[in-house]
């Protein structure tokens, strides 16, 4: 007979996680956290070019929504928004490409042609959005339609804000997705502000899942700033999609905590509701809690990757933050595969 | 050699590359059960199955959209508008995400949207669109416009084959008003970017494409008879990229070039190749740069108004002679 294990006092780990995986969540957790902070500190150095978008408060949904997904080589797809860094970091992108592209780097993954998190490792397995919200539900079907057509055990999963959800793009990319049964799960985050617009003037429903439930796609809520139950329940939908029964709709309900875009003031926010949700709700504070009270993880294990992470941040801010920009001329190759350039402009060569 | 009408040899075109290639597959409204709404996909669901001939909502914005997905990951696919006018759904999927895609992200989307296009068959105004201008404009994109047969074949594979996406343009009124002798069991590729000389002259150039192509020839026919007059007519064939060299060819050539299009006149791809005839053989024109083109407005319904609002034979007859005469 095998030996027992040793008897414990804490409960159980949900979802089938292991303890490794759980400190490998609040890594990436972490990571996220961290490294937006040092892209705010770099923000206001003006070496991030363009704007920087935080994910303050919803680093919870973003890790454990993508954790729930099979990665490496070839596996799963997911297609991130602007608030989703975490998912990228979890998929494997690497710190360092973040910074560049912040940075409008030479070396960057899209080489200084696009901003923030709007770029693709398709292997690795994320696809970059466009600033044209709902575009990526139609696309992300065409993904999931091609695992299907392919008979590849492989699913994708995309995020919706919920102010995106007004687009015409959602509805007919949801519709799609759900008449063809493809293997897509929709990640729906409700966190009460697009922009500067609250939910009641975006829609008149008071769930994003009962939007979904219009086109026969089973859908959830669940609390987004509980990691756990985040990862659970796409864990749920994702191997309900890998098993052939089509779309899955996940509302997370979280809370945007900083503005549109750093230049944002957020003055149309009420003060104390922002104070209630990072006092009360924050979604990494709340993840520490429940890894030591359940005995999951010691403190000094966290504090551990703490200094891990803030030492790799500074080694990937260190390797690309005096990186030259592109030349200019770089700019005319690669909107076609053929002709590879553009021509350049008669009165350039005067 | 079978005689193939325009429409036919869309299909051949289409059915040889499903048959070459697996990752080929078609997506619009109505393209399985009943073959598309002109029947150019008839009995591709027969052979191809419903997975690779897919009958879609009515949500164009979302089959370009999945069709660009689908690319991304390596398929090759082939999405029908069922008229063209109905492109403008699906305006922001195109310009915004598919062309800029290779561009801003190094994704390759070898998608083909295909439909037909163009008035003379009492349409109105959203049966009888000509939507290429509206994508002109946008770096990144392919545009073609078969007037032949053996183009309309040779086009579509062509289309297919590219690493870019491709909108293609048909037109209805040469569907199967048109018949051309294609040789069978020989593979037909027509390169994209590469005008074709319709017809050979020395007085006056016809830059033109489409429905327009077919105009003009009668026309240049009609001068030549009671004018003496030798019309060359070029076949652009493709608008994006266009072949440039070849129109300066025919403008060293001829001195004098009228451009006529079936889409309207403001904004429209004649103004750009004047420009580049400007730019590029200013010193090689005996006259102005004319345009033969729709009137600006929505195309009407009626015989009368619709005869009125196009370009005829009889309007290109006018104007080169008015431009031969210069």
């Amino acid at each position: 007979m095998p030996p027992r294990a040793a008897p414990t006092q804490s409960p159980p780990i949900p979802a089938g996680l292991t303890q490794s995986q759980l400190l490998e969540i609040y890594r990436y957790l972490r990571l996220t956290r961290t490294l937006e902070e040092r892209l705010t500190a770099l923000y206001r150095q003006s070496k991030v070019i363009g704007g920087l978008f935080r994910s303050l408060g919803q680093e919870g949904e973003s890790v454990g929504s993508a954790y729930a997904l099979n990665r490496g080589r070839n596996q799963d797809v997911l297609s991130p928004l602007i608030r989703n860094l975490g998912s990228m970091l979890v998929m494997g992108a690497e710190p360092v490409q973040i910074l560049r592209q912040y940075m409008a780097k030479a070396e960057g993954p899209t080489h200084g042609r696009e901003q923030n998190v709007h770029f693709n490792d398709l292997e690795k397995g994320y696809l970059g959005q466009i600033s044209h919200l709902g575009d990526m539900i139609p696309v992300m079907a065409g993904i999931a339609l091609t695992f299907k057509l392919r008979a590849e055990p492989r699913v994708g999963l995309v995020y919706i804000g919920d102010g995106a959800t007004s687009t015409g793009t959602f509805h007919e990319g949801l519709n799609f997705a759900a008449v063809q049964r493809v293997p897509l799960v929709v990640v729906a985050e409700y966190n009460r502000w697009a922009y500067s617009t609250p939910p009641e003037k975006q829609f008149a429903v008071k769930d994003l899942a009962e939007k979904a439930k219009g086109y026969g796609v089973p859908a959830v809520t669940v609390d987004g700033n509980d990691v756990l139950a985040v990862y659970e329940a796409t864990r749920f939908a994702v191997e309900r999609a890998r098993r052939g029964h089509g779309v899955h709709f996940i509302e997370v309900k979280t809370y945007r905590r900083k503005g549109h875009a750093e230049h944002d003031d957020q003055h149309y926010v009420p003060k104390d509701e922002l104070d209630w949700w990072a006092a009360e709700n924050d979604p990494v504070d709340r993840y520490v809690k429940q890894l030591v009270r359940n005995e999951w993880a010691e403190e000094r294990e966290l504090k551990a990757i703490d200094a891990a992470v803030a030492a790799e941040i500074d080694r990937a801010t260190d390797a690309c933050v005096d990186e030259p920009l592109p030349a200019g001329d770089s700019a005319l190759g690669g909107v076609y595969l053929d002709p590879p350039a553009a021509p350049r402009h008669w009165y350039r060569s005067l | 050699m079978a005689d193939v009408t325009y429409l036919e040899a869309l299909r051949q075109g289409l059915w040889e590359e499903m048959e070459r290639d697996p990752r080929v597959f078609i997506l619009g409204e109505d393209v399985g059960a009943y073959g598309g709404a002109f029947k150019v996909t008839d009995g591709f669901v027969k052979r191809f199955g419903t997975e690779r001939v897919i009958d879609t909502p009515i949500s164009e914005a979302a089959i370009v959209g999945a069709a660009a997905g689908a690319a991304h990951m390596g398929m090759r696919p082939v999405a029908e508008m069922q008229f063209i006018d109905f492109i403008s759904c699906a305006y922001d999927m195109l310009t915004n995400y598919v062309a800029t895609a290779r561009y801003r992200a190094g994704l390759g989307t070898p998608i083909v949207v295909r439909g037909p296009c163009g008035g003379y068959v009492r349409g109105g105004p959203f049966h009888s669109q000509n939507p290429e201008a509206a994508f002109f404009h946008t770096p990144g994109l392919k545009i073609v416009y078969p007037a032949t047969a053996r183009d309309a074949k040779g086009l579509i594979k062509a289309s297919i084959r590219d690493d870019d996406p491709v909108i293609y343009l048909e037109h209805k009124w040469l569907y199967r008003r048109i018949k051309e002798a294609l040789p069978e069991g020989e593979e037909i590729l027509t390169p994209i970017g590469e005008a074709r000389l319709a017809r050979e002259g020395k007085d006056l150039s016809i830059v033109t494409y489409g429905a327009t192509v077919w105009k003009s020839l009668e026309a240049a026919e009609q001068l030549a008879k009671e004018d003496g007059l030798a019309v060359e007519v070029l076949d652009l064939r493709t608008l994006l990229p266009m072949d440039d060299a070849a129109i300066m060819r025919s403008v060293q050539k001829t001195n004098k070039v009228l451009i006529v299009h079936e889409d309207t006149r403001t904004g429209g791809v004649a103004g750009e190749i004047a420009a580049r005839i400007n730019e590029q053989a200013f010193a090689w024109l005996d006259g102005p740069i004319m345009r033969v083109t729709a009137h600006d407005v929505p195309l009407p319904y009626a015989p009368t108004l619709e005869d009125f609002v196009l370009p005829q034979t009889d309007d290109i007859v006018k104007a080169a002679r008015w431009l031969a005469a210069y």
